[in-house]
This record gives C-alpha cells, structure tokens and sequence, in this order.
C-alpha cells in the first residue's frame, strides 16, 4: 500500500497577538508549524500501513525551510518526505497549488491512498484536497472521520456531514480529507526523532516534476488578490456586575428590549 | 509579462511602514550606511510576496513600484452570462444557505443587468423547483435522477461541470457546506476556474464586471478580496447566515429546464451505503440562532445539562470550546473554533470560555456575543458585547428563572 500525506507549513497561530495599535498579527516570533489538520492525515497514513503494510511518503510544497515539517512527519512515522519547491510556485492559489501537488504525486510513480487534513488553518479553504484528486482523476471523500475498512481495490469510510455521517465506499487509488474526529496523532518516538534526523529529503523543482510552469504560482492561478485589509476589531460592550440575579436580569432586560426572548 | 515588485531605493526613508502592514511578512529593515541620513531601506523577499499590493497602499512615499500581470491567459467573458445559485439539497430537503445565496444572487443579477438560476440537482425533486422561483430564480435548472439520490462527488461534479460548459454562466454561488465545500473545488478544477472560499461580501465592478469575493483568512484575522478577472465562470462558496434569506413571493414566474441526463457519461467510483443520523443534537449548531457555548469554566460534564436547559428555553443549540470536548464532557460534533465549526449566530453566550483566538476564529463574527466568567479580564470578556462577571452557576440559573418570568408576564 503506497500512502501519500500531503501537509501544509502554517504560522503557528496558537500564541498570535493582534497589535493593538496597528490591528495586524504580530509576525516576529511566530514560528512555522505542520498544519494542524495535518497531523490527522499523517497519523492516518502511517496507522493505515501499520495494518496493511507499505509505504507513506509525505509531500509539501513550499520554500526551502518546508523542509523541517517533513522531518517532524517522518518523527511521527512516515517514511519518506518530498519537498517541492520552486519560485515558479510562489503566489499559488488553490487551482495552482493542486496542479503542482498532483504534478509531483504523479512523478513519484504509483499510490494507493493520498491524504489530506481538511483544510489549512491559515487559508482556511478546504479546496486543495478535492483539486489534487481532480487532476490526478481519482475519486475523492472529504470531511472522513473514520476509516472502517481498507484492502487492495476499495476503502470504506465515514463521512461528516452537519447531520451525522454517510458511509462510502471507494474504489482505489482515492484521496481522503480527514476530520479531527478520525484518530489521536501520536507523540514522536525516539526511534523517530532519529529517524528525522538521518531522513533524506527529496526536493522538487518545477523541472523535476515536469511541471508547466504556465500552470503553477501566479501564472497559473485564476484567482488574484485584489487587497488585504484588517477587519474592525470587536471593542468592549457593557460589563454587568454585582449579585448574580441582578446580574442576570439586567442581560434579560437587554434582550428583551432587543426582541430576543 | 511576469509580475513585478521592486523598492525605488531613491524614494524609501526607511520608516518601515511596509514592513509592518505586509500580511506574509516578505518585508525586512536593513540598515545603509551609504545613505547621506542613514536610512535604513526595504526589501522584500520575493519567496514571501504574493503581489497583494497592502505595501503600496501604506507607503506614503511611493517607494514600492508594483506591476500585475494583466495578460494572464483566460477565456472569452463575454460569452458568460447569468448568475447561478448551486440549489443544494440532502434528503431531499433544499439547504438554509440556498435561500439566502438566492437573495444575493438576484441582488448581484440586477446590478449585472441579467437573470438568476437555480441549478438543482437531485432524485424526484421536481417539486421543488417552484420554491426556488418564489424565492427569487427566473430559471431553473433540474437533474432528476436516481443516481442522484444521495451526494457523492463524481456525478455532481460531472453533471454541473456539463451544464456549466452548455450554458456558460458567469457567476456561480455555492453554500459552504460539507457538499459544497467538497464537490466546488472539483468542479472549478475541471473547469479551470477561480473558487473563493467562504466569502463574506459580494460586490459587482461594474467596468469589468468582476466579483470582488471578500472572505476571511488566517482565522478571521485578516480579510481578502479576490478576484477571478480572466475566467469564468467565476465561483464562489458563502457560509451559512451570512446573508439575508429570499423572502416567499407565492405563485412568482419562472423558467423549468428539465435537464437531459447521459447516466453512461457520469462516472461514479464511489458507492454510497448508508447514512447514519447524529442524535446527540436535535438542533445543527450552523443553523442555531442561538448559542450557547461552555468552555474549561464549565468544569464537568453535568455543567452542559444546565446548558442545555438554557439553550433549549431560548430554542438554541449547544456549543463548546475544545477544552470542553479534549475533556470528553460534550461530543466533538459541538466543537467551535479552529479544529471544530465556525458559527455565525445572532446571539453568543460563552459560558467559562476565556477566549483563545482557536475558539474566537469560530465564532467572533456573531451578532451579539455573551460572556459569563468569573475572570473579567479574560479576552472573551473584554470584547464581549455583554459582559457578565460571576459564577456561571449562580447567573444561569438566574437567566433561567428570569427569561421564564419575562415569558410570563
């Protein structure tokens, strides 16, 4: 069973302040981490071929210091890591960044399963999971929360939908995006941490993957910026304090003038 | 031509200005000891930059020279006419968000001077098209086959990826649910398209006729506009409750295109074998007007019975933030925030939850939001637009008994 994780590098936005002056995120300091939703796909790919046995390659496309999330994904149990990496990539939006992904996934010979977190936590999209398994023409599910079953021609999964969840069954190769429901990413073992720090990264470039180069970053991105801007930030309301029933029925009063109760 | 971006050296004082606005942090200070006043100078780190042109816009000095790439290969646009609301329905049931894409989409119609669709796709739902007109579509457009039965993304994909290529619409408007979220992005693939998540804000460029698609991004954090200037159709995803719903016009005119299905040119390599229904939440906490929501503060599992009792008074649904969930006291299905739902209701009330950005990002574009904690100083009660300070289990009883008494009288 060939398994690929694609992962994402994010800015660790756990401890970001907003600059209360500017309204911007406060940027120094901020370091780089694997996309939290990824986690749940490399921990999926490496319990996957723990049962049925095989490989999981874990690919990221990025700048040159991407590499150090490969590492931590081969620590918690991959195999290998794939750094894509070119300027041709820079300003990708989701339709650039799948093409140059599905690119690379081809280039890497045959796969069974390719898996995705279900968004990144900086762009928040959700549609580069879906585009990669387009443009390597396979089926795809999204939003998986478990997987119930694999053998060498079908998966069956479960899906999250708002009203509880479809069981599918697909045909192989497919390309899964997990939920956090789906499994507890474990802590890297020593054996991994070593593992990491002897891994070979491979790293891409547009050549490499035989990418056209029409196709990626900027050039092949339909979507453009227009501008950026900071939204209003939410100011203090009305404090209310005192004995709690008082408390309590000045709120209800509120609300009730306001027609909410 | 290539898009380019320089800093004019003659121009930069060095104040640093760019620096602090650039959302991607491409921008670095250096020192030149050259310079007659020794200003220090910008550069940008060409690996970062996105061309977003946020620096241009800051300097004052005009230091920052910024050229887009205006010739980028597209289609012919003004083959593309008519704006379309993807007409989502599960179990047979049209989706919330359909009515409210319905209303904006004839808002965006009228200003483009053309006509809005509907495309709906399902088994045996005819009957629902004429809902669709009362609710603002001159047209619609209906898939009816059993294959169709239940969502699965290969034969969506390819029957609105069909008609798109037949009727060339130029904007096309999908609800950012699971189904959306999922099938959207194939769909723009196939095409070779723009899609714009989650936006917030639709406006109309009445030059170019270009969508300006406003969405958040790093968490709400910051906030984008996008275009899709060189192809069409161009798509766009809109969450749940951010607009307004159509309101019922009975009896209203529209178009019903019965469209013809080839079963044998729809692939499907998934199969669907069941579907088995959350009953852990009668109400879905996206379609909730009212929430409430318990965090850390809540301290044990019982707490959420208290909640549910003011949630259900107020004909709301539950909420949590993950430290709720990781402590096992509510199922992950309630989670708001980063790794969990993005909520917009019209009221917010979080119970012992401190207001860490992961939660906030799901829930801080809320209406009202209500903060009940007995720490006044903690974020979410700073910006909360009521803000209760005390012990959550002495004030909510109390809101219980008040509200009750208010209905009353």
């Amino acid at each position: 069973m060939n398994i690929i994780v694609c992962i994402k590098q994010v800015p660790n936005t756990t401890n970001v302040q907003i600059d209360h002056e500017t309204g911007r995120l406060k940027r120094e300091g901020v370091e780089s981490i694997i996309n939290p939703f990824d986690e749940y796909a490399i921990e999926e790919g490496v319990r996957i071929k723990e049962k049925a046995c095989g490989k999981v390659t874990v690919i990221t496309m990025g700048p040159p210091q991407a590499e150090a999330i490969l590492r931590e994904a081969v620590a918690k149990g991959a195999d290998e890591g794939v750094l894509v990496s070119d300027r041709a990539f820079v300003g990708a939006d989701t339709l650039a960044t799948s093409y140059a992904l599905s690119t690379a996934i081809k280039s890497l010979g045959s796969f069974d399963i390719v898996i995705c977190g279900k968004q990144a936590s900086d762009g928040d999209t959700a549609q580069v999971g879906p585009g990669i398994a387009e443009m390597l023409d396979i089926p795809h599910v999204a939003y998986v929360k478990k997987v119930e079953s694999t053998d060498d021609k079908t998966i069956k999964v479960e899906r999250m939908m708002e009203d509880g969840y479809d069981l599918i069954e697909s045909s192989l190769p497919v390309l899964l995006t997990v939920v956090k429901e789906i499994n507890n990413p474990r802590v890297p073992s020593l054996k991994g941490k070593m593992a990491a720090k002897k891994a070979v990264i491979k790293i891409l470039d547009a050549a490499a993957i035989g990418a056209d180069t029409r196709k990626t970053g900027l050039n092949g991105s339909p979507t453009q910026v227009m501008k950026i801007f900071t939204p209003p930030q939410r100011t203090g309301g009305e404090k209310f304090t005192g004995e709690s029933n008082e408390v309590a029925a000045a709120l209800v009063k509120r609300l009730s003038d306001l027609n909410l109760i | 031509m290539a898009n380019s971006i320089k800093v004019l050296n003659d121009k930069c004082v060095g104040c640093g200005q760019c620096a602090g606005a650039c959302p991607f942090g491409a921008i670095s200070m250096i020192e030149r000891s050259e310079h007659p006043k020794k200003f220090k100078l910008a550069v940008i780190d060409l690996n970062k930059c996105t061309y977003c042109r946020t620096c241009v816009e800051k300097c004052k000095f005009n230091a920052i020279d910024l050229t887009k790439d205006a010739s980028q290969a597209g289609v012919d646009k003004s083959e593309y006419k008519g704006v379309w609301v993807y007409a989502q329905q599960r179990h047979g049931e049209i989706a919330g968000v359909v009515y409210e894409l319905l209303n904006e989409g004839k808002r965006l119609a009228k200003q483009l001077g053309t006509t809005l669709s509907a495309v709906l796709i399902g088994d045996n739902i005819k009957s629902k098209a004429q809902d669709l007109i009362n609710r603002g579509a001159d047209k619609v457009y209906i898939c009816d086959d059993p294959i169709f039965i239940e969502f699965q993304d290969d034969p969506y994909t390819s029957i609105l990826t069909q008609i798109i290529k037949k009727e060339k619409p130029e904007i096309i408007l999908i609800g950012a649910t699971n189904i959306g979220r999922s099938f959207a992005s194939r769909v723009a693939a196939r095409i070779h398209t723009g899609l714009t998540a989650d936006c917030t804000s639709l406006e109309i460029d009445p030059e170019t006729r270009n969508l300006q698609q406003t969405r958040p991004a790093f968490g709400g954090n910051i906030m984008a506009t996008i275009l899709t200037p060189g192809h069409r159709p161009q798509m766009s995803t809109v969450r749940h409750k951010v607009f307004k719903e159509a309101k019922v016009e009975e009896g209203r005119k529209g178009e019903i295109v019965d469209c013809k299905i080839e079963v044998d040119t729809l692939v499907n390599r998934t199969k669907f074998l069941g579907f088995i229904k959350d009953s852990s939440s009668n109400i879905n906490i996206g379609d909730a007007d009212i929430i409430v929501s318990g965090g850390r503060g809540i301290g044990k599992a019982e707490g959420f019975e208290l909640l549910e009792e003011l949630a259900e008074l107020l004909d709301g649904a539950v909420g949590a933030s993950r430290a709720a969930v990781d402590s096992e006291w509510i199922p992950y299905s309630h989670q708001i925030g980063q790794t969990g739902k993005t909520v917009v209701p019209k009221v917010y009330i979080a119970c012992g939850i401190s207001g860490q950005i992961q939660h906030t990002v799901g829930m801080n574009s809320s209406d009202i939001i209500i903060a009940i904690n007995k720490d006044a100083s903690c974020p979410m009660m700073q910006t909360a637009t009521y803000a209760l300070e005390g012990d959550l289990y002495e004030i909510i009883p109390n809101i219980i008994k008040e509200i009750k008494s208010v209905r009353c009288n």
